[in-house]
This record gives C-alpha cells, structure tokens and sequence, in this order.
C-alpha cells in the first residue's frame, strides 16, 4: 500500500493535494450553522449532475415529445420519478444554500480583502446558475416553460438597436420553438455545467490560497503557533468532515422530505401550469417565473415610467440587469474597518436587515400581478434594495464598530 | 444574530396578509384517500367508461393502472378495454380528434394530469357545478368553467340542476358631484343549486361518485404518490439513525477541541 503510494507520488501530487486541501488544510475552529452551505451547495451539484445524466438518458428535446418524455420518467422509467424529484427540488435547494451562503458572505464579510476574487468567482457561480436553471426550465416543455421563457427572452427586445437581432439570435426562431429547446438543452447538459464546475474548481483554489474567514472576520494565519499552524486552526479532515457529515445528513433529511412529502411545496417549487403541455394558443393568466427569480423580476418590472424618451421596460431591464452586477461589487463598496456583523454598529445591521426583508418581499410580489398596491410596494422595496448597495460606502464608513478580539471566539 | 434571524421571518408577514384575497367560485373540500383502493377502482370504472369516449389520458397505461389498483390483467382486458388492444397500451380517446373537433369546436384536454394542472376541489367542484342553460350551444354551462364546451355527460346520473341566487346588498362608493356618496346596489350571488329533475342517483351518491372519480384522477396524476409517501418514511428513518452515528462521530473527534 505505502509502496503504491510512493508510485503515484512520484507520477501525480496526490499526497500533497490531500494535504494541501484536506488534512493539513487549517480552517478556524469556530465556523458556525452560516458555514454549511458551501458545502451543502458542492452536494446539490453532484446531486444535479448525477440526477441530471439519468434523466438525460430518458428525456427527448423535441418539442412533439419533450413533454410526453418527462411524464415517462414520472412513470415508465424505474425510479423515474424519484430522479425527476430529485433534480427539480434540487435545483430550488440549490438556489436556497446559495443565496444563505451569499447572505453569510455579506454578513461576516467574507468577501474582503484578501478574498475579493473568492467573491467574484462566487458571483459568476451565482449568473452561470441562473443560466442554468432558466434554461433547464424550458426543457419539460410545460405551458409555463414556454411562456417563461418568451416572457424572459423577449426582455432582449429592450436593448436599442441591437434588441429584437439579439432575442432572435437566442431562440434560434421567432417565437420559442424546436430549436430554442435543442439549444437551452444543449447549454443546460453540457455548456453551463462544464462552466459552473470550472468556476466552482477555482472558486476553492481560491478559497485555499488565502484560507477561510470565520464569524469573527479575524486572519487566523496571523496568530500561528511555533509549529507555523494557525493556533486557531484545525485541520479540514478529519475535524471538518465529520461535522459537515452531521449536517449534510440533516440537509438530506430536510431535502427527502419535500421530495417525499410534497415535491411541488404548493406550487412554489412545481406550478401547477407546467402539468400543462406548451400551448402557444393558451397564456398561464399568470405568467411568473419560479421563486429563486422573482426578487429580480420584481425589481423588472418595477420600473414603470419613461425617463429621457427610452421606454420604461429598457430601464427595468436596465434595472434588473443592475440588481445583479452591484452584487460584484460588495467587496468595494464595503468600507467597514472590521469585516464581520459582530463587531459592527448598527447601522449595518439595520441596513442589512431592511435588505432581506426588501429582498423577500420582492421575491413575494414577484409572483403576484403588478398592480395598485402590489405595484408601490415593489418600487419602495426596490430604491431599498439598490439603497442598500448604494449608501453602502457611506454608512459602514461612519458606523460604530466594536474592537475585535485577537483570538477567535467560540 | 438571532435578532437578524427573527427580523428575517417577520417579513415574511406583510406577504402573507397580501396573498389573502380570494377570486372565483368556491371550490369544496373533498376527501382525497389513495389508501382507499375500492374507491380507486370504482373511479377508474368512471374514468374508463365515461370519460375515455372524448378525452385521452395519453401518459397513462391500462397495464399500469391495473398493477397499481389490483386489477388483473385478465380483468383490465375484459372490463376496461374498449379503446385499445393491447393492456400495455397508452390511454387514447375513443373519438378521434378531429372529430371531436368538429363536435365541440375544440379538442378535449388530456386527462393525465388534470388533478395536478388545476387541483382536485376544482375537478370535484367542476363535475358537479354543471347546469342547464339553453343560450350555450351544448345546453349546458358551468359555474366553476363558464361556457365550457364541454356537456353534462352525467346528467342520467345527476339529474338537472339549476342555480339560485340570492340578492345581496351591496354598498359602495360612488363619486357624485365630486363627492364620495354611498350607494346600494343589488348583487345577484350564487348560492346553491336546486335539484329540479332528479337523476338515477341520490345527490349522496353522485357525490360519493365524483369523490371516487376525483380520487382516481389525483392517482392517475402522479402513480408514484402510491408509494412516495411510505418511501419517504423509511428514507427518513434510515437519515435519522445514520445522523445518531455521524453525531457520534462528530463528538469523538471534537472533544479534544476547545
């Protein structure tokens, strides 16, 4: 065994990978239940990719059969129907661990200096995903498939000049049609996963360069004992693999039992419209794309009055499109001379608070009609929104901020 | 952080008073019991006989379906097989489509997944929501599908019914003279209907017979809802005695960490 070892030593950087990453990787001892959901998001991907390649075997991209294919899965293809569950709960779990992992990052400033590349990679793991999910959408060829996506990808129309060249050069078509759906499965099976796992590789390439933060926001590599390991430090494995295993377990149990108990969670992670075929005849009386969408969509369509003679839906585009790049730039706009939420003032903890309350309301009345009351709330939660990232320069430069410790604490 | 957490929640509730205004008629509650397999099979028996004439259950298979409710091949040939020649086949109509076309100027939806696209109080609702109405082509309407174009099928068993409404007052706000002045109005609201020629069955049983008829349909949606439920209990078992040990684990090697 040692002998082998020796072998492939000598051939390839085993040894030192599993050291480098694992067993002599040092992670602060005092991650807390916010530290989960980079791992948990790496499980939804396995989750994703090895649910989605049985489901490939099975699933025809041709709009006479798509939808007939996915209803074979759910019931001619031997546990089918579980890999179908398994794939489309995922894809709303991946959505929910990654949107807590992001809100970890914004409360503990993961995202500082030295790990503004972290951050970024993460923000383009955030635009690849969507990407991936707002294609893998279409592919069941439901009736909300279908007008989602030509709600979505009319939203190009927007641009000038460019616009309606653009939505076209995306459907391959003029309306949604056979070769949308060939092109979206082609970027959903092979494009965007081969990108999403790229980013994901370098993401913790990055991660490992300048080692983890923690709920403290303290450089546990400035403190090392004598041996020149971090004195906060304990080795990813085993200390970290055991506790991970606890809570993926626990995430598993959650997980089982919406697959389980109730696959479509009301509607929110199923609608009720994509049990219907595609029908260019019939529109949903509500077209809204699934929950993990609709702050953003919210945010679209918002934005209702003409500015400078450009029509309104550029300017909502315009806005959403915003909604998501001012997400790169946390790091800069982030000004606070300590990183994480512990030691910070007030201000940033009521700015952060009103941010997620903003953020679930929009992401509520993105799935409801927009209008009257509905309409105002929206507009109000969405200045709150880019308020937030906005006066964030301002307010976490003159916010109180306790001393932070030199140690980690517990 | 627990503050943060807490602040997280509330907002949730703005939301919930928002979402709660009701449109459309009122769909009643019905008992959906997929453990209740006699009632499985008398929906089927419906299912196959009636409805199968014009619409198809084209994901459906006679074969699956006989498996899932103890129905014997033999039984399923015999009794349930007008449509198709083989018990492995799909679930098609009787009536080709174009015909039904020309018929009722549309093509009757597939019934695969009817329970799931729309929900099983609509379907019960629909199915006994049908009455008379000499202005629509077919002679019939429905209150939960407005002009639908679709026939009373049922009405031997049913009979006739008819809607009473009931006036309401109702008051209002109306701009006079650049003043908001109250104003009643009458309201025609529906409120029950009135058997007027009774059918071959009791209201009860047609009621206990669209409650079978709906139970299948939630069944034929999703077969796999047969099994998923007590699936999803020994998986959770299973997490539940695997998290013990993993916890254990977890305790061993941290107890050295302070």
């Amino acid at each position: 065994m040692q002998k082998l070892l020796i072998w492939i030593d000598e051939r390839f950087p085993l040894t030192k990978v599993w050291e480098e990453h694992l067993s002599k990787y040092y992670a602060p001892k005092n991650f807390n239940f916010w530290y989960i959901f980079g791992i948990l998001a790496t499980v939804v991907l396995a989750n994703q990719i090895v649910t989605g390649i049985f489901l490939t075997m099975h699933y025809k991209p041709d709009t006479g059969l798509a939808f007939a294919s996915v209803e074979y899965i759910m019931r001619d293809v031997p546990w089918g129907w579980l890999i179908r569950y398994m794939h489309a709960v995922g894809s709303s779990m991946f959505f929910i661990v990654v949107y807590l992992h992001m809100f970890r990052g914004i409360m503990y400033g993961s995202h500082r200096k030295p790990r503004e590349l972290i951050w970024l990679f993460g923000m383009l793991i955030f635009v690849a995903l969507m990407a991936e999910a707002f294609m893998g959408y279409l592919l069941p060829w439901g009736n909300m498939s279908y007008w989602g996506a030509q709600v979505i990808i009319s939203l190009f129309d927007a641009i000038p000049y460019i616009g309606s060249g653009l939505s076209e050069w995306i459907r391959g078509d003029f309306v949604v049609s056979d070769a949308t759906l060939n092109r979206f499965f082609a970027f959903h099976v092979i494009a965007l996963p081969m990108v999403l796992i790229a980013l994901v590789f370098v993401h913790i390439v990055a991660l490992h360069k300048v080692g983890s933060s923690n709920p403290d926001g303290i450089e546990i590599k400035k403190k090392k004992g004598p041996d020149g390991i971090p004195l906060d430090g304990i080795p990813f494995h085993p200390y970290y693999t055991v506790k991970d295993l606890v809570v993926v377990i626990l995430f598993l149990m959650v997980f089982s039992s919406i697959i389980f108990f109730s696959p479509e969670m009301g509607g929110w992670f199923l609608e009720h419209d994509n049990f219907m075929p595609a029908n260019i005849l019939q529109t949903p009386p509500e077209i809204v794309p699934l929950w993990y969408f609709t702050p953003f969509y919210s945010i679209l369509r918002a934005v209702t009055y003409p500015l400078f003679g450009v029509d309104a839906k550029v300017w909502g585009v315009m806005a959403m499109g915003t909604s998501i790049v001012v997400l790169f730039l946390v790091p800069w706009l982030d000004r606070s001379p300590v990183k994480s939420i512990r030691y910070r003032g007030w201000m940033f903890k009521l700015a952060l608070g009103i941010f997620v309350i903003s953020f679930f309301i929009l992401g509520y009345l993105g799935t409801k009609p927009p209008s009257g009351l509905a309409k105002t709330i929206a507009q109000v939660c969405s200045v709150l929104y880019f308020a937030f990232f906005l006066l964030m320069p301002w307010y976490t430069k003159i916010d109180k901020t306790k001393p932070v410790p030199e140690r980690v604490t517990p | 952080m627990k503050k943060l957490i807490a602040i997280v929640i509330l907002a949730a509730l703005p939301a919930a008073v928002l979402a709660s205004e009701g449109e459309g008629p009122k769909l009643d509650a019905v008992k959906i019991d997929l453990g209740d397999q006699p009632s499985l099979q008398r929906g089927a028996r419906i299912f196959v006989n009636y409805c199968l004439s014009c619409h198809s259950a084209s994901y459906m298979r006679y074969n699956r379906m006989g498996k899932d409710l103890g129905i014997s091949d033999e039984l399923v040939k015999e009794n349930l097989l007008f449509a198709a020649d083989r018990v492995g086949d799909l679930m098609q109509a009787v009536m080709p489509a174009d015909e039904a076309k020309a018929a009722f100027n549309t093509v009757p939806p597939d019934l695969t997944l009817e329970a799931r696209a729309r929900s099983p109080e609509w379907f019960y609702t629909y199915m006994r929501s049908f009455y008379q109405d000499d202005k629509s082509v077919s002679g019939w309407n429905n209150r939960v599908f407005p002009h639908v174009a679709m026939p009373h099928v049922l009405y031997e068993w049913q009979g006739h019914q008819q809607p009473v409404y009931k006036t309401l007052k109702v008051i209002t706000h109306v701009e006079q003279d650049g003043k908001q002045v109250e104003k009643t109005i009458d309201e025609e609201k529906f409120d029950h209907f009135e058997l007027i020629k009774p059918g071959t069955m009791t209201s009860a049983e047609y009621d206990s017979a669209m409650r079978d008829l709906t139970n299948f349909m939630v069944y034929m949606a999703e077969p796999a809802k047969l099994i998923r439920p007590r699936l999803g209990v020994y998986v959770l078992l299973f997490l539940a005695v695997f998290l013990v040990v993993a916890y254990l684990l977890k305790k061993e090697y941290w107890k050295d960490v302070h």
